[in-house]
């Protein structure tokens, strides 16, 4: 059946089955391929989106359960101050390798940030230790995430 | 050396190292396409051929094209997973031609072995922490050959001397005058000149950007998701197909009842290869639906009962087999029995999975007349060969578009995925994008060996060894991947780093090959043999140490005395780790030290065991020497990450087989650390003026023994097998 979602600010039509994961209708149906599929069983946190600023893993929430639900990407989280923040810390650290995991390290980050914005060692292990990174960037997101806490909020 | 054998079988010079190969480079400049300079730049693949070049042995290894807008774009065959080569390589180019690193652009080579041979490994492949190795000077020599002919042509304009003029970020000055021409403008008159030979280099002294940290040009569109990976691809009328291979390891596909997945939504075909069965449709969810529903008989074959312990047996079997010599230097059954004390020991390594970010995917359109393949791969010429095979189409109707990995880690130097893909894509005229599940990823591999070695040691009145054998049993990659690599029945790899970076008086090494089942694969894995080994000697010379009763370090030291440079780093290490500091109880130091891919490593660990036996690595300090540096950041963070790889390995790195099916599955029986177990890590890097080491998989490859080192300091536990078990240490 036919799903009214808002994604990134814009409204959209889906037409799938109420079950399919809200990850296949980024990628497959919409087209967003920032959020990535890793596991599908909620394990590695590369499809973490925002639903209503709170992360969640996209590739075990069903699309029926999205509701009103305002969804936030990879794709517009610059768009968000703590996101904003998150991502010049990563630049600014190089923390990024392969890449493949950043965009649910970020989208955890930019949450941990904007509902909490000065994690302490182990907030920060709590928010993050959902996601893996196989590159083993860990040290430098630990450090990007500080980084981005000290710095100054751009309005 | 990993890299000799390929530099041999690709025709080049047998037996001397890469670091002794004088490789030459030549350079042809001319207009391109459209307009512009284009710079193609050729490596020898072997001395001998330097005077050979003549229009058939010109085969290009890079392309360097400036365009009328000054855009510099680099063609390169190697391909970034991470390790930061596309930065390294640009960072080679701007240093000579004078521009900015942000205006050079990368665009990934397509497949053609004889444009794009690696010119250590001999073919197109990013592999073997080879990159920096192969293109440190021939792209700089493009780049100051470019430069010179941009001068040239800007002097003829101003009739003045080349030498009133220089370049600066893309432009090039007349010093009397201060009058200006950017490269832009330049590029259509320097393409008419001759291509001057023998342009001199910089003088490292004087370079600007090589030797800094500079930023990574592929990190902005990785933190906002406009980074294309292959599974990212999107392609006109694309389905997409989830696929399930027989869980059984070598087993086929029996039978298929499909009536219940096509009546799934968005389900649009059932297909049906030897081993496996896919369906595609609109999307992901409605093909794994439609997977779902199959009612699938397996034919398991013989593996049907196959369990890891009956592997190990026949591993265990095959150490009583003559084995083929590698190394024999003096004689060690003489040596040993003339020893004041002998020590032996079995260490063992599991399989392991690779793992990647991104699991396994690709996308591939078939047509009578050619085949499109869309993917992330270490080895594109591999990727088309592999097309070719299934579709029976000649290699040049196949094209191959290269992507971002995420994560290779040696998995995508398979390309066992793409043959798959074609398979299931010449079924149906549209394109299909063939995602595997995490299941299938973990369960499909191609495996890290399992290795079974025997070390022993004789040792001198002091505690130091006069004889040290190393039996390697295990699986050879090199006979399937490399096959001309696979000389006399000897896996070179398998063997390399066998005796360490020690010089001992009476060394014996040797190999047997003892393959698992057929259908289970085995293949490159990040450090390769170097963390094969460095696990096993590194572990056992820990033994002989304490059996001497001797500091770990202060053995090391003592065996290293003609190796300055492995010194080097191992005191360095020691010092920054604090080494000769009290620790606590229950926490431990342990040492490791490697030699491997021209670049030397020591690494510390400082691990804390609990009651329970949790074992948690709290503090990694690494020394690292990989001659001179182009990127020293970048060097960090590769060292960082391959300590957190090996960390993973070490701590939960195993894939068994219970009745021919590999048991693990998805990151929940697969374990990965994170973030809340990772160490602190210090990486400190000697400043070097060497040929440059490779510095993607060293840091892998010394972490495990440091470990299980620190582990034996803390407990007096000595572990010989991985990944640790928590029950071996539990104390109450």
């Amino acid at each position: 059946m036919a799903y009214k979602i808002r994604v990134n600010g814009v409204d959209r039509t889906v037409d799938v089955d109420g079950d399919t994961p809200l990850l296949w209708v980024l990628r497959d149906v919409l087209g967003l391929t920032g959020s990535k599929f890793g596991c599908g069983m909620a394990l590695c946190g590369a499809c973490t989106v925002h639903l209503d600023g709170s992360p969640i893993r996209s590739c075990v929430t069903a699309i029926e359960d999205v509701g009103a639900s305002a969804i936030t990407t990879v794709e517009a989280i610059g768009d968000t101050p703590a996101g904003k923040r998150i991502q010049r810390a990563w630049l600014d650290l190089e923390v990024v390798q392969c890449g493949y995991c950043q965009s649910g390290q970020i989208m955890s980050a930019s949450a941990l940030l904007a509902s909490n914005p000065h994690p302490t060692d182990s907030e920060i292990n709590d928010a993050m230790s959902g996601n893996i990174c196989r590159c083993g960037t860990y040290v430098r997101i630990r450090e990007a995430i500080k980084q981005a806490a000290k710095s100054r909020v751009d309005k | 050396m990993l890299l000799d054998r390929f530099t041999s079988f690709a025709g080049g010079s047998s037996g001397s190292s890469p670091e002794s190969v004088s490789r030459r480079t030549f350079l042809k400049a001319g207009a391109a396409a459209g307009g512009g300079l284009l710079v193609s730049v050729t490596i020898s693949k072997a001395i001998g051929d330097a005077e050979a070049a003549d229009a058939d042995a010109f085969a290009p290894d890079a392309f360097i094209r400036i365009d009328r807008s000054g855009q510099v774009t680099l063609i390169i065959p190697q391909v970034e997973m991470g390790q930061g080569t596309y930065t390294s390589m640009p960072m080679l180019i701007a240093e000579e031609l004078e521009v900015e690193l942000n205006q050079v652009r990368i665009e990934h080579a397509p497949p053609d072995d004889r444009l794009f041979g690696n010119s250590i490994l001999g073919f197109q492949v990013t592999g073997g922490s080879t990159s920096v190795r192969a293109f440190w000077e021939p792209l700089r020599m493009a780049g100051a050959t470019a430069r010179s002919m941009l001068v040239s042509a800007a002097a003829a304009s101003w009739q003045a001397n080349a030498s009133s003029c220089r370049a600066e970020k893309g432009e090039v000055i007349h010093i009397p005058t201060g009058g200006r021409l950017a490269y832009g403008a330049l590029v259509d008159k320097a393409a008419k000149l001759p291509t001057p030979g023998n342009v001199a280099l910089k003088d490292p002294k004087d370079f600007k950007l090589i030797g800094t940290s500079a930023k990574r040009l592929d990190a902005p569109d990785k933190v906002n998701g406009k980074a294309e990976f292959g599974i990212d691809v999107k392609v006109l009328g694309m389905k997409i197909a989830a696929v399930a291979a027989c869980p059984v390891i070598g087993g086929k596909l029996a039978h298929v009842d499909d009536w219940k997945a096509k009546s799934v939504r968005g389900v649009r075909r059932v297909i049906r290869l030897e081993d496996a069965v896919a369906v595609i449709a609109d999307h992901m969810w409605a093909a794994k639906k439609g997977l779902a529903a199959l009612d699938i008989a397996w034919d398991d074959g013989k593996n049907a009962d196959v369990s890891t312990e009956d592997i190990v047996k026949q591993l265990e079997d095959a150490a009583n087999r003559p084995a083929v010599v590698a190394k024999r230097e003096g004689d060690v059954a003489k040596a040993m029995a003339g020893a004041v004390k002998t020590v032996d020991a079995i260490y063992q390594l599991p399989f392991l999975a690779h793992a990647t970010m991104e699991p396994m995917n690709c996308t591939a359109h078939v047509r009578n007349d050619g085949c499109d393949v869309w993917v992330g791969t270490q080895v594109a010429t591999r990727a088309r060969a592999a097309a070719a095979a299934v579709t029976g189409l000649p290699l040049e109707k196949v094209q191959v578009h290269n992507h971002l990995l995420g994560g290779g880690f040696g998995r995508r130097l398979d390309v066992d995925n793409i043959t798959q893909a074609v398979q299931i894509a010449r079924e149906v005229d549209f394109p299909v994008k063939v995602v595997w599940s995490r299941e299938e990823d973990i369960q499909h591999d191609v495996y890290r060996p399992y290795y079974y070695d025997r070390l022993a040691a004789g040792l001198d009145e002091k505690g130091l060894p006069i004889a040290w054998s190393h039996r390697v049993v295990g699986s050879s990659i090199e006979a399937r991947w490399a096959p001309p690599a696979f000389v006399n029945g000897l896996d070179s790899d398998a063997v390399e780093g066998a005796a360490g970076p020690y010089a001992f008086p009476n060394v014996l090494v040797d190999y047997v090959r003892q393959e698992p089942p057929p259908g289970l694969t085995t293949g490159w894995w990040r450090g390769v043999g170097m963390t094969h080994n460095a696990f096993m000697v590194e572990g056992f010379i820990d033994e002989l140490a304490a059996s001497a009763k001797h500091d770990p370090v202060a053995y090391r030291r003592a065996l290293l005395e003609t190796n300055s440079r492995m010194r080097a780093v191992l005191d360095l290490a020691a010092e920054k780790a604090g080494w000769s500091e009290a620790l606590p109880a229950g926490v431990g130091r342990g040492v490791a030290v490697m030699f491997g891919f021209g670049t030397y490593i020591a690494e510390i660990a400082e691990v804390t065991v609990g009651k329970d036996g949790q074992v948690r690595v709290q503090r990694v300090v690494c020394a690292v020497d990989c001659g001179r540096t182009v990127n020293p950041d970048t060097i960090k963070a590769q060292i960082e990450g391959g300590i957190i790889f090996g960390i993973t390995a070490a701590l939960y790195g195993e894939i068994t087989l219970e009745k021919g099916r590999v048991v693990q599955s998805n990151f929940d029986t697969y374990q990965m650390l994170r973030i809340d177990e990772a160490p602190a890590i210090e990486v400190h890097v000697i400043d070097s003026d060497a040929e440059s080491g490779g510095i993607g998989e060293p840091g892998t490859s010394a972490i495990a023994p440091a470990v299980v080192n620190a582990i034996f300091a803390a407990t007096g536990k000595r572990l010989r097998r991985l990944p640790i078990k928590t029950a071996d240490l539990k104390s109450i």
